[in-house]
């Protein structure tokens, strides 16, 4: 038996249907059809699938799509507005923070929970910030650049 | 992974979620932050029939101050509150410390300090620093309310007291005295990974600097988060010279009983039982007087 589960994502409304069991995040990518959100251990370890619930940063295979009726979500397709990249996006660009690219919405999305509450990390900050997220490509160096880029980005013009 | 399937309900209210574990018994489980459950479930650890979400009763999360000086936390506090909290810093920084070594910040964004406690992992990071606080538990069941010592709950790996219609509800610190220290370090080979020995020290000393009390609570060691009720008693009464903390942690070996896995054999982490004893130990000492 499923359920209609309705929310926000991005501001938008949407729904889908869900089991009980359903974890949020293959409601996401195959109710939603939001496939930026990825899934890689499925088990809370990698952070591929972090997404915002309620402005805050989960990891969407730890959590039910039933528990988010009427909730609010971020993911990584709400980032970028009218064709322009968010300045986190652009600065994963400009520092070359990704290589496959598999983990990039999950570090994408841990850098924006991070920089909201903290718009001025410190390299330490950042480092401990993001071990809940794994990158098997770019050695994180080139991802902490970024964040440090966007912080600098985005005090410069704030909206 | 997908648990197998299960009915979700969502309790409004502490009376409600009781009555429901009434009516299911063991084939209902109680979900807090998931940061636990929904992995076992998905590894099919766990498959219970009735899922019971805590998450939407009112007044299960926050931290109050009480008159006398010690603090109340609800049980759906998720770890993030906790660890941010400048009331819990001024009062219990080991338990902002301990909570902020918890996995990493989207776990403890859900994760609460009530599901961390019931789980009763043995190598978690809180339950070894209630106890050393001496904290109690308020557990709510179909007969009412009671309360249980951190110190008797934890019974075995993944055991503790509470019964399976009882919700844990609220953790209750008592004030410490005055010149007490505390200390928590946690070892382990990765930020975020489970401990391979973690150890909690509250620790009193009077004027002359002898010590009156002393809680040391261990997590990895055992098959449950143990006390060593001997180097506790070995202290009482001495002046804590370098001399008396070598031998007090070289007492703490012979009172775990830790199992090996990749992360440390057994004779390993009983090895480093003592080296984290000691290091708590002067942590501890000199962290008396830091609050009063
Ligand atoms: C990747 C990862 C890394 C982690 N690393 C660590 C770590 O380093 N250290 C550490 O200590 N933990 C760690 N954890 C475990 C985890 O963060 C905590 O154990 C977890 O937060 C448990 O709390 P929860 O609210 O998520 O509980 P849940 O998973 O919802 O519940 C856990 C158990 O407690 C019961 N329960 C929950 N609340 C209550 C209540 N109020 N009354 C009665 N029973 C209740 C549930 O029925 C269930 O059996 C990690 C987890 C993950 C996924
Ligand atoms: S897929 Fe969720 S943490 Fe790896
Ligand atoms: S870019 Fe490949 S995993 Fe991070």
């Amino acid at each position: 038996m499923t359920k209609l589960v309705k929310l926000k994502v991005n501001g938008a409304p949407y729904e889908g249907e869900a089991e009980d069991r359903t974890l949020l995040v293959h409601f996401i990518r195959e109710q939603l059809g939001l496939t930026g959100t990825h899934i890689g251990c499925d088990t809370g370890n990698c952070g591929a699938c972090t997404i915002l619930y309620e402005g805050r940063s989960v990891k969407s295979c730890m959590m039910l799509a039933v528990q988010c009726e009427g909730a609010e979500l971020s993911t990584v397709e709400g980032l970028a507005t009218d064709g322009k990249l968010h300045p986190l996006q652009e600065a994963f660009w400009e520092k070359h923070a990704l290589q496959c690219g598999y983990c990039t919405p999950g570090m994408l999305m841990a850098g924006i929970a991070l920089l909201k509450d903290n718009p001025s990390p410190t390299e330490q900050e950042i480092r401990l910030w993001l071990h809940g997220n794994l990158c098997r490509c770019t050695g994180y160096i080139s991802i902490i650049d970024a964040i440090k880029l966007a912080s600098e980005k985005m005090k410069a013009s704030p909206n | 992974m997908t648990p197998k399937k299960f009915e979700y309900i969502e309790a409004n209210t502490v009376e409600d979620a009781v009555s429901l574990l009434v009516k299911y018994k063991d084939e209902a489980k109680l979900l807090a932050g998931g940061q636990s459950l929904l992995s076992l479930m998905k590894l099919r650890l766990a498959a219970p029939q009735y899922l019971i979400d805590l998450n939407k009763i009112d007044g299960l999360s926050g931290i109050k101050e009480h008159p006398d000086g010690g603090l109340s936390i609800g049980a759906m506090t998720r770890h993030y509150m906790i660890e941010n909290s400048d009331l819990i810093q001024s009062r219990y920084p080991i338990l902002c410390e301990s909570t902020s070594k918890i996995g990493d910040p989207h776990i403890r964004n859900r994760g609460t300090i009530g599901g961390a406690l019931c789980h009763a992992d043995p190598s978690a990071d809180s339950p070894p620093v209630v106890k050393a606080l001496e904290a109690e538990f308020k557990l709510q069941g179909p007969n009412g309310t009671r309360i249980v010592k951190a110190q008797d709950f934890f019974e075995d790996m993944f055991t503790t007291t509470m019964s399976s219609d009882e919700i844990m509800i609220e953790i209750i610190i008592p004030k410490l005295a005055p010149r007490t220290g505390q200390s928590y370090i946690k070892f382990s080979r990765r930020e975020g990974d489970f401990a391979i020995v973690a150890v909690a020290i509250v620790i009193t000393l009077d004027e002359q600097r002898i010590c009156t009390k002393a809680r040391i609570d261990l997590s990895g060691v055992d098959s449950k988060p143990i006390t060593a009720t001997k180097t506790e008693e070995f202290l009482i009464g001495k002046e804590l010279s370098d001399a008396v903390i070598d031998e007090a942690a070289s007492t703490v070996p012979g009172q775990v009983k830790p199992g090996g896995d990749v992360h440390g054999s057994a004779e390993y982490r009983s090895a480093m039982s003592e080296v984290f004893t000691k290091k708590a130990l002067i942590q501890a000492i000199a962290n008396v007087g830091s609050l009063n």
